[in-house]
């Protein structure tokens, strides 16, 4: 029984260990170093040893020192058999362990024969590996579109794994591709037109949500049911259906190629789950305070303004935020309808830097990063507001 | 009294509803039947032009002095197929002009030329000209006459609105148009990533439950793919993936995992031998679902997360009392609870796939073996630019849909309502 859990627990922990130094190792790959062999086998059978010698010392040495000393002498062992590596990527190889050993902390001879304690293991190693992969999975792509705005084509087609960046070069020469989207691509207008038709389309959405929502929440008239459920219904209709229609509408109208027209798309594409989530927030509201405000004489506008605005306040916000996000990153309304460069969206205009094939892939990247860093940044700054907008609203995209 | 005021609750609903409805009946209610006229119809991405009448002006001095100009109008029917009817000319001359050669259909009467050019054929072009002349001899300037338009208007029949119908489209649709294929690709791109989504969703939202550090923000993290802009994240991912300097394949190859690089975007299918048996896996079609799964799971996962961290810890508590393992905990206690969120998420997360646009677009755009519908209705609408054509597509994504939600409402209608 023993012999299992220690099985178990060894294989589990080295896989582990494994798994992130072969992380660290393509991450240092990256940086130009050049390795071309994973050696999986050979970290595979140093974790072994590791963990089996941290579970044997057990309690006779303080943990602190046992686990540096454990890091200090696997990194050495490391270093002895890759020298040509830099003492950056052992420095490194040495956290990664100290941060390892410290997470086998619990684990000794004694706790190896608890309940279920093979089963507990996989679980603690799976959440850890789990929580390395995830991490590395969603922010690789990331890292690389940022990185390679850094880059140059040539480069990168000599050597598409070096991203490592050369600061001894001036400011001006490392940001290059972003002075050359703005100077000769024209980003600066791109920016204020998303900008303006995302902030627009977020107050308008707002103007016409906030009264109907009201009206759907508090009063009673007839169709109120078959409004609420409607609004729902609509909301699963995609974009993809209405193009052809309002593209041709829109072409005899004059509208395309014109940020009204996007304007009006947005916000009544938006409108429907603008409503639904604020009417849910208005009906948590007690109805006695508005009574209060009916006494006193208010219109349902001054009710609006006066009683329901400031007290729905987040509820407004998380909306505003969902609806620009939706607006900021919204692409094919801005594709079908603007053919004009004069008039393009920043993805839209990313779109159209792409269709030359021309285009170096540093400047591409560069965009990417300039319509990808609001978003990301709002959503940081009012992560809260923003997760009980997209679940309450979130099942579109 | 009583009458009276929900008489007046009545009216101001009805204020307060009508802007937002009335513009969600014009831009999203009004296409969708639109949709079905359009779709019976013979219809070109070049035929939605209105046809208008042009004119051209061209100033030319023909004497010494300037006093007399010649003015070319090159008319035309700005249309390759249709008509204009009953066209009417107008321009304006500055004062003490006379005109030479008057047009019988025209007439001259204080300083303005009226003209009635009567029918325009399609494609119709003239060189309509006019010899004017100073009265008094002096010099007529050149750049006043320039700088006034002439003004132009005719009847012509907007070719959305004429009554000719055919089923020539939906004929096409079903029969021309690989429509099986179509269909299958569809539903394998649309059931493959949602279920890599909500198993993905489950995985992270069951680890981020966990007591770990950094909790917060492993939420924020693995939302990030989601509110992302997608042609950022589908243009790096193509350079990700690229077969001659993407960084995947660079790795691939130099760590010796692969000899040569995949075209992992551009190559229809890969044969795989599992057991000495072939398996011809759609490849590009099969990364464009992973790409989907990576974008959409945190969707899933956010949901998951708020449904598991509802879930007493009494419950697990008791569980630990009666010594059940790991595994027994996640099979009898946390799945029964999130059956009910995992149900609505496939459903909504299916029609959601099921039109999916974007993400194929800026991937592949629909090249090898990736045509799903919605592609199809933009490629048959504006790369072929037929618009009837497209329109039947889009009708039948429609009544696709209008079926997926019918069977939503009957099977978990209720249950939407509960949680």
């Amino acid at each position: 029984m023993k012999f299992k859990s220690i099985t178990i627990f060894l294989v589990i922990s080295s896989f582990f260990l494994t798994c992130i130094l072969s992380i660290w190792k393509i991450m240092s790959t990256l940086q130009g170093l050049n390795f071309t062999n994973l050696n999986i086998t050979g970290v595979f059978f140093n974790g072994i040893i590791l963990s089996l010698l941290f579970v044997l010392i057990g309690n006779r040495i303080n943990h602190l020192i046992k686990i540096f000393l454990l890091s200090f002498l696997f990194s050495s062992l490391y270093f002895y058999f890759n020298e040509t590596s830099p003492y950056w990527y052992i420095f490194g190889v040495f956290l990664i362990i100290l941060f390892f050993t410290n997470k086998l902390k619990k684990y000794n001879t004694k706790s190896l024969t608890e309940d279920f304690i093979s089963e507990k293991i996989i679980f603690d190693f799976i959440t850890l590996f789990g929580i390395v992969f995830f991490a590395f999975v969603i922010l690789f792509p990331f890292y690389i579109m940022l990185v390679t705005s850094f880059k140059t084509q040539i480069a990168l087609l000599v050597n598409p794994l070096d991203f490592s960046l050369d600061f001894s070069k001036s400011l001006k020469e490392l940001f290059k591709s972003y002075f050359v989207i703005f100077e000769t691509y024209n980003f600066s207008r791109y920016i204020l037109i998303s900008s303006a038709v995302s902030i627009g389309t977020v107050i308008v959405t707002l103007l016409f949500a906030i009264p109907a929502a009201y009206a759907v929440a508090r009063l009673n008239f007839f169709g109120k049911n078959f409004l609420s459920t409607s609004i729902l219904i609509i909301y699963m209709f995609p974009a993809i259906v209405l193009v052809i229609p309002l593209y041709t509408v829109f072409s005899q109208l004059g509208l395309r190629n014109s940020i009204f027209g996007l304007l009006i798309v947005y916000t009544a594409t938006t409108l429907p789950v603008a409503i639904y989530m604020l009417q849910g927030y208005f009906k948590s509201i007690p109805k006695e305070i508005e009574d209060a405000g009916i006494m006193d004489g208010q219109n349902w506008f001054g009710i609006i303004l006066k009683i329901i605005i400031p007290l729905s306040l987040p509820a407004i916000s998380s909306v505003a935020l969902y609806v620009f996000m939706i607006a900021w990153n919204e692409f094919l309304f801005s594709l079908m309808f603007l053919d004009s460069p004069k008039s393009f969206t920043l993805s839209r205009a990313i779109q159209y830097l792409s269709g030359d094939a021309e285009t170096p892939r540093q400047y591409l990247m560069a965009g990417s990063v300039i319509v990808t860093l609001p978003v990301l940044f709002i959503f940081v700054y009012f992560e809260k507001y923003l997760v009980s907008g997209l679940t309450s609203g979130g099942v579109k995209g | 009294m009583s009458d009276t005021l929900s008489k007046l609750e009545k009216r101001t609903a009805y204020t307060l509803v009508l802007p937002a409805v009335l513009l969600v009946f014009a831009i999203v209610l009004f296409p969708i039947f639109a949709n079905v006229w359009i779709s019976f119809k013979d219809i070109e991405l070049k035929d939605i032009r209105i046809p208008e009448p042009r004119a051209k002006k061209i100033v030319k001095s023909i004497s010494d002095d300037g006093s007399e100009l010649k003015v070319i109008y090159k008319l035309r029917n700005s249309s390759l197929i249709q008509e204009i009817r009953n066209v009417k000319f107008q321009d304006k001359f500055p004062k003490n002009i006379s005109i030479l050669n008057l047009d019988p259909r025209c007439n001259f009467k204080s300083k303005k030329i009226i003209c009635d050019f009567g029918n325009w054929e399609a494609k119709y072009k003239e060189n309509f000209e006019i010899i004017l002349k100073n009265i008094n001899d002096e010099k007529i300037k050149k750049e006043i006459i320039k700088s006034q338009k002439p003004i132009l208007s005719g009847k012509s029949d907007n070719p959305l609105l004429t009554t000719n119908f055919t089923l020539e489209n939906f004929k096409k649709v079903f029969y021309e148009n690989n429509f099986i294929e179509l269909l299958l690709t569809t539903f394998y791109f649309t059931f493959f990533g949602t279920v890599g989504a909500i198993i993905f969703g489950i995985l992270a939202a069951q680890l981020v439950n966990q007591n770990i550090q950094g909790r917060s923000y492993m939420r924020g993290i693995l939302l990030f793919p989601y509110v992302g802009p997608v042609v950022a994240l589908a243009y790096t991912w193509t350079l990700l993936l690229d077969p001659n300097s993407g960084t995947l394949n660079a790795l691939l190859v130099n760590f010796n995992i692969m000899e040569s690089p995949i075209n992992l975007l551009g190559q229809k299918y890969i044969t795989i031998s599992i057991l000495g048996f072939d398996f011809k896996l759609r490849l590009a079609l099969t990364t464009v679902i992973f790409f989907e799964i990576w974008r959409y799971f945190p969707l899933a996962f956010l949901f998951i997360l708020a449904r598991l961290q509802a879930i007493p810890k009494s419950l697990y508590e008791a569980a630990e009392v009666d010594g059940a393992s790991p595994v027994q905990k996640f099979i009898h206690i946390t799945l029964p609870q999130i059956t009910a969120i995992i149900s609505i998420l496939f459903m909504i997360r299916f029609i959601w796939n099921f039109n999916k646009f974007e993400d194929i677009f800026l991937l592949t755009g629909g090249a090898s073996g990736t045509r799903t519908l919605p592609i199809n209705v933009y490629q048959q609408g504006f790369a072929v630019s037929d618009i009837g054509m497209g329109s039947a597509v889009s009708i039948v994504i429609v009544m696709l849909l209008l079926a997926f939600m019918i069977i939503y409402f009957k099977l978990i209608g209720k249950k939407a309502n509960e949680i």
